[in-house]
């Protein structure tokens, strides 16, 4: 026997760290960025991308910007943006030309409307039912009364003077408002079992659907008169809310019908087997179910009909994009399209990105609901 | 023998039968709705003659007396309204068609873009599709059209992009093509291109259903298409010449023009539609499950095979329908062309023809109408493809 000295480890070694190419930073840009030669190819065009897109972006909207001043004359020695004209213009992209003085009655109003369409939005806070009562019948006469004016030692404003963001705000809130009660009508005479009610309910969505909000527009400016008895005159943007009322009322059906088919046969059944008569089964048991699963597809069509919105602009009212677009063209202020129109963009944006988050993640908790079942 | 009648089942009275009253609903529904009708029309018809304005569609061939910016087909002031609005109409087409083009080849690299497992580039597809999403189409279109076109040039100092296309503050000026005499050979080389191709496809598909044999179609496609009109072209001496345009005084002459307002319009309506694309394109693949991937990687297939046999036939089936709203909507959205003076249908017609014939009942009508069949024809079309990528169950 030879005395060979064998080695045996009688405790375990400690892990050895992974390798350095694998963990951390560098692992990271290894997986993500470097993976391979097509990926390492488009990391470098995306990076000269941004090089291209980011320095100047930044240079002209902040380094080089001009934010002090009272006129077009201090923007002059920089090359940069000039947002003295959004600070000069910006109570006028809010409330348009209306008076000053009563621009309280404007931000009650949409305070008002917060607080009605809080509890329908946030589950947390009670009173769901309440809530929709007040926004459908009690908030549109007060809001009207605030905002018109002519009652109760409240000045009358024009509607002529209403604009800005405030009247992309009412046109849109009325708009959609104006459309549920109607679109569910049709969801519901387009599911009924009436021919003639469904032909109609039918006729009526396609046809909004098929053509686009300008020719609406234009129809409820040039044509709507023509329809009137003699004597009855509407305002310019009673004509407008009209058009886009009807108008979203067919998109809001067919939302609302993908609600009604979303409820198991079941339910209709049940009620059925209780006796109750068609409005109890739709107002009691349908409906509430139904129009539960389609809020996210509420808040998208009301993007939708937010951006649209901006075509008010092009039949003479004056909208957020239309103030902006008139100042635009004002001699004092020429060539500051650019700055106006990111400006507008950029309110758009915080918008309709903010109430697209909120659906999406209101689709994700109702998907969770419906996936635990 | 006699039945108890009070243990029969009792008619319910009238008004209690759900078939009567369902009858009952329905006439008055109608009733309201034809006397509504017959209101407005009766209205209309006061309406007009008081203010003297003539009804009826003899307007159409009238001359229209104004001239049109942009026109495909022959067109002068002395022209008929009825003409001016087959100008508009053929406008919209256009811009409509390469619209969509551009949209879909965007849209599609965006969506696909997005789902990459590259950090930097998901991220800027994500940006794109996020900013232009949330902003309205006609705020992207005075931006494309205001904001860039007060950075052009005027037409002496154009920008020289070389090989005879110039931009400038009045558009994109490219060489026009003059066809020669033997030309007309070229463009039937082109049609025998695209029939001999589809021959050669079917022909493929059923040697391979036949043999299993492979046949490289997109490469023998390619050639024919393009080759076939290229040798028929060199073969003839090349019967094509270009005309350039020319800086003459103060303007251009010569060549083709594309008008900024077109440019705009394109650009706006195709990057605006394409973020809409994008995001149908991303949850369509999405929706096929990894398992597809994995199992088609098990069989041998390489990346690209699975991609194009495995993943995309079934991601098309989730894609297809969303995709044919955002046509409708691109279609629907060119109407905003009124906004920045290019010359559609609705800018000419119901504009320009409103306006100056006072005509609104027929003029809306008409162009409402026309924007109704353009959109049942794509829906239509894109149902019928749709029923041949949808999945055939059993």
């Amino acid at each position: 026997m030879s005395d060979a000295t064998a080695t045996v480890r009688t405790e375990r070694h400690p892990d050895l760290p992974p390798p350095a190419t694998t963990v951390g930073v560098l692992g990271w840009l290894r997986t993500n960025l470097f993976s391979s030669w097509l990926n390492t190819a488009l990391t470098l065009l995306g990076l000269y991308l941004l090089w291209l897109i980011v320095p100047p972006l930044l240079d002209w909207a902040v380094f080089s910007a001009t934010i002090t001043g009272e006129d077009r004359t201090a923007c002059e020695p920089n090359p940069g943006a000039c947002w003295v004209f959004i600070k000069v213009q910006f109570w006028q992209f809010i409330y348009g030309f209306y008076p000053p003085d009563q621009t309280w009655r404007v931000n009650l109003t949409f305070l008002l409307f917060v607080a009605g369409v809080a509890p329908v939005l946030i589950e947390r806070i009670p009173g769901k039912k309440w809530a929709l009562f007040y926004l459908l019948f009690a908030f549109p006469v007060i809001a009207y009364v605030l905002f018109v004016g002519g009652v109760f030692g409240l000045p009358l404003v024009e509607t002529a003077l209403w604009g800005g963001l405030s009247l992309t705000l009412v046109v849109s809130i009325i708009g959609i408002v104006a459309s549920l009660p109607l679109g569910i009508l049709l969801a519901l005479g387009r599911r009924s079992k009436m021919p003639i009610l469904r032909m109609l309910s039918v006729v009526f969505i396609e046809a909004w659907r098929g053509v686009p909000l300008i020719s609406v527009l234009f129809m409820a400016s040039v044509m709507l008169p023509l329809f009137l008895p003699e004597g009855v005159n509407f305002d310019k943007l009673l004509r407008a809310l009209i058009g886009v009322a009807l108008f979203s009322a067919a998109y809001m059906a067919e939302v609302v019908r993908g609600g009604l088919q979303a409820v198991p046969r079941g339910q209709y059944e049940a009620a059925a087997a209780l006796g109750l008569s068609y409005w109890k089964t739709m107002g009691l048991i349908v409906l509430p179910q139904a129009l539960k699963i389609v809020i996210p597809g509420i808040v998208n069509t009301f993007i939708g009909l937010f951006k649209d919105t901006t075509l008010v602009a092009i039949i003479g009212l004056f909208d957020l994009l239309g103030r902006v677009h008139t100042a635009t063209t004002n001699a004092a202020w020429l060539g500051m399209s650019t700055e106006g129109y990111v400006f507008a963009g950029a309110v758009f944006w915080v918008f309709c990105f903010g109430m697209s988050r909120y659906s999406i993640r209101l689709e994700r908790k109702l998907g969770a609901g419906q996936r635990r079942r | 023998m006699s039945l108890d009648t009070a243990t029969l089942p009792t008619r319910p009275s009238a008004w209690n039968d759900p078939r009567v009253r369902g009858i009952v609903v329905q006439v008055v529904v109608l009733a309201a709705v034809v006397a509504f009708g017959i209101h407005i029309v009766d209205n209309t018809a006061t309406n007009l003659a008081k203010q003297k304005i003539a009804s009826g569609f003899g307007f159409l061939s009238n001359t229209a007396g104004f001239d049109i910016s942009m026109h495909l087909i022959p067109y002068t002031p002395e022209s008929t309204y009825g003409r001016a609005f087959v100008v508009g109409l053929v406008n919209t087409l256009l811009v409509a068609a390469i619209g969509v083009v551009l949209a879909t080849v965007v849209g599609f690299v965006m969506g696909v873009a997005r789902l990459s497992p590259n950090f930097i580039i998901s991220r800027l597809a994500g940006v794109y599709i996020e900013i232009v999403r949330n902003v309205p189409l006609l705020l992207q279109l005075f931006f494309w059209y205001f904001a860039t076109l007060a950075a052009m040039p005027h037409p002496k100092q154009s920008h020289d992009l070389g090989a005879g296309f110039f931009l400038n503050v009045r558009g994109l000026y490219m060489p026009s093509p003059v066809p020669g005499e033997r030309f007309g050979l070229v463009i039937v080389a082109f049609i025998v291109g695209i029939v001999a191709t589809f021959v050669v496809k079917r022909w493929a598909r059923r040697r391979f259903e036949a043999t299993g044999q492979p046949f490289p179609m997109a490469w023998a496609g390619f050639g024919l298409i393009l080759g076939l009109p290229i040798v028929v072209l060199l073969a003839t001496g090349v019967p094509l010449s270009f005309e350039l345009p020319e800086l003459k005084g103060f303007n251009f002459t010569g060549g083709t023009v594309l008008p900024p307002e077109f440019a705009a319009l394109l650009a706006g309506l195709s990057v605006y539609t394409a973020a809409f694309i994008a995001e149908n394109v991303r949850s369509g693949i999405q929706a096929v499950s990894h398992g597809q991937t994995e199992a088609a990687f098990a069989l041998g297939l390489r990346r690209g095979a699975t991609l194009r046999l495995i993943v995309i036939p079934q991601a098309l089936r989730v894609i297809i329908p969303p995709l044919t709203s955002q046509y409708l909507n691109l279609t629907k959205n060119s109407s905003l062309a009124v906004a920045i003076g290019y010359p559609d249908l609705v800018s000419v017609f119901a504009g320009t023809v409103l306006n100056q014939t006072g005509q609104a009942v027929e003029v809306i009508l008409i162009t409402m109408a026309i924007y109704l069949t353009i959109s049942l024809l794509i829906s239509l079309g894109m149902n019928l493809y749709n029923r041949r990528v949808r999945l055939v169950e059993r």
